[in-house]
């Protein structure tokens, strides 16, 4: 069945209205439903949604910044270009690095919602760049003590205990 | 442990028994997990990921679950065993044919499952038999809790718990039930069904999960938003508010059949016997489809009280002898055994070797008309 608006797409969306006894029936293609302002909720691939947020283009206000799609996470090497390209991200510090991209992709793909308020580990969590450099430090101090470099392990064990 | 150990039974959750069996096959709840201090997979290198895979088997290995566990190297084990625990619901097909040191740990009972280094570290899984949902939430975070006692989750108080991909951000969870559906399909209005699955924020997919296709009129329904809702809710919504409604709609639709419909019914009730009873070759796909007609029409006469003559001619037949209190009375539990057994992997690992086309359709064939002839 086609859309009665455009006369080309298949109408995917058949709407009833009952007013004083009358029925009268529409049927739409979701663009011409959306452009009606009929309220449709689709599910948007990842991948197109990223993509279309970033062919966005720079903002126009106040002075040109460093391009956005080059920013790197320092921890684990992933761009915003990567990221569409994998569909996933490469560490937990990229939540950090990019939230500002990744917000509208994240408010999209969850109705709107941008903040936990469900389960919690029963530890008090650290926040994940503080985990990574725990972690990274620790990884560093065994190999210190492996190769028998005190000195060094020593400077890192104070390190880490200035972190926790 | 060698899979052929449970490869000839029915798992726990195609029992066949549960609340709301005759529409709601199975319930499934998913946390999906990733270990702090590490990175992502997709940025691991192969000696990362295999740090990541040991750490959490030994971990998993030496939980007290109260049933026996096991693991699987998935990256070494041989494809046809892979396609095997993807048939039993017990791996993604993304964790069977992915890249990279992965595994799985399984409760011998395979109502639980981890999967380790799948898209995230770690994917629990908790499976059960009909409208189980609260339980199957009571029984993963228990789980999720004795995890998480020896090793430190990727948490942020902003974000909850984070994932690999943005869209399993927050809770992790993925909430979702088996449906069978084969009287919105008969009486046209599995669109319907389709269509209000989307405008509610729910995904619809096959058998086989994303990318499958609806075979043998199966569809499975879960969450798609997992962030600034909390696990609770999101398994009340389902309990209270979802499954009922698509219960009665498969329930409308088959009480419709039977009092407008009962020809086209028993057609395609007939039509299956005779086919599964006489054919010499039977596709998986087609098996899916015709046993789908016999579970319709035994669950209709189970729970409906139906009685049409094609139903009748059903309920009188011979079972595969397993169950000794049905007296060789065609049950659920077989359907479903017949529904699994002839599965491909299922029947190349029972048969002890890998066969062509022909020949699987051929030995499925076989094994159905032997368990429909009792």
């Amino acid at each position: 069945m086609q859309c009665e608006i455009c006369q080309s797409k298949e109408a995917t969306i058949h709407l009833t209205e009952i007013a004083d006894g009358v029925r009268t029936e529409m049927h739409l293609c979701e663009q011409c439903a959306q452009e009606q302002g009929v309220g449709v909720k689709s599910y948007i691939p990842l991948n197109e949604l990223l993509s279309n947020l970033l062919a966005a283009g720079p903002k126009d206000e106040g002075p040109a910044g460093p391009d956005e799609n080059q920013l790197t996470c320092p921890r684990c090497g992933f761009t915003l270009e990567k990221f569409n390209e994998k569909a996933v991200l490469g560490c937990p510090y990229d939540y950090e690095v990019f939230e500002k991209e990744l917000l509208p992709l994240i408010k999209k793909a969850h109705d709107g919602a941008t903040t936990h308020c469900g389960k919690a580990p029963a530890r008090m969590p650290k926040d994940s760049k503080q985990q990574m450099e725990i972690d990274r430090l620790n990884r560093q101090l065994d190999e210190a003590v492996r190769k028998e470099d005190y000195e060094l392990a020593a400077k890192l064990r104070d390190k880490l205990a200035g972190n926790k | 442990m060698k899979l052929t150990e449970f490869s000839q039974n029915i798992n726990e959750w195609l029992s066949g028994n549960g609340p709301l069996s005759d529409v709601i096959i199975s319930s499934r709840v998913r946390l999906a997990r990733n270990l702090a201090g590490h990175k992502f997979l997709a940025a691991c290198s192969v000696a990362e990921k295999a740090e990541i895979l040991k750490k959490l088997k030994d971990i998993l290995m030496g939980l007290q679950l109260g049933d026996e566990v096991f693991y699987i190297g998935v990256d070494k084990t041989p494809v046809l065993e892979r396609r095997f625990l993807v048939e039993r619901h017990l791996i993604s097909q993304h964790h069977a044919f992915g890249k990279g040191p992965r595994g799985a740990v399984i409760a011998r009972r395979e109502s639980f499952t981890a999967m380790i280094n799948e898209e995230d570290h770690l994917r629990l899984q908790v499976l059960k038999a009909g409208c189980q949902l609260p339980a199957c939430i009571e029984q993963i975070d228990r789980i999720d809790d004795m995890i998480e006692q020896k090793v430190e989750y990727a948490f942020s108080p902003k974000y909850g718990y984070l994932t690999a991909c943005p869209t399993n951000l927050g809770t992790g969870i993925r909430v979702s039930v088996m449906l069978h559906l084969p009287a919105l399909k008969m009486t046209g209005q599995i669109e319907k069904f389709l269509n209000a699955a989307k405008a509610l924020g729910l995904a619809v997919r096959g058998l086989f999960g994303e990318g499958t296709e609806a075979a043998g009129d199966f569809y499975q329904l879960s969450n798609q938003i997992t962030l600034g809702v909390c696990e609770k809710d999101i398994v009340s919504q389902f309990e209270k508010t979802i499954i009922p409604e698509i219960v009665e709609y498969e329930h409308a639709a088959r009480a419709r059949l039977l009092s407008h419909d009962v020809g086209l019914l028993d057609d395609k009730i007939s039509r299956a016997l005779a086919l599964l009873k006489n054919a010499n070759l039977i596709s998986s796909q087609e098996a899916l489809f015709l046993l789908s007609h016999i579970r319709l029409g035994l669950n209709m006469h189970q729970h409906q009280g139906a009685s049409t003559p094609a139903i009748n001619r059903l309920c009188s037949l011979g079972g595969d002898g397993g169950d000794a209190k049905a007296a060789n009375r065609l049950s659920i539990a077989t359907v479903n055994r017949l529904f699994l057994l002839t599965l491909p992997a299922h029947l190349q690992l029972n048969y002890g070797k890998e066969l062509d086309s022909t020949h699987r359709d051929a030995l499925r064939a076989q094994i159905i008309r032997q368990a429909l002839s009792g």
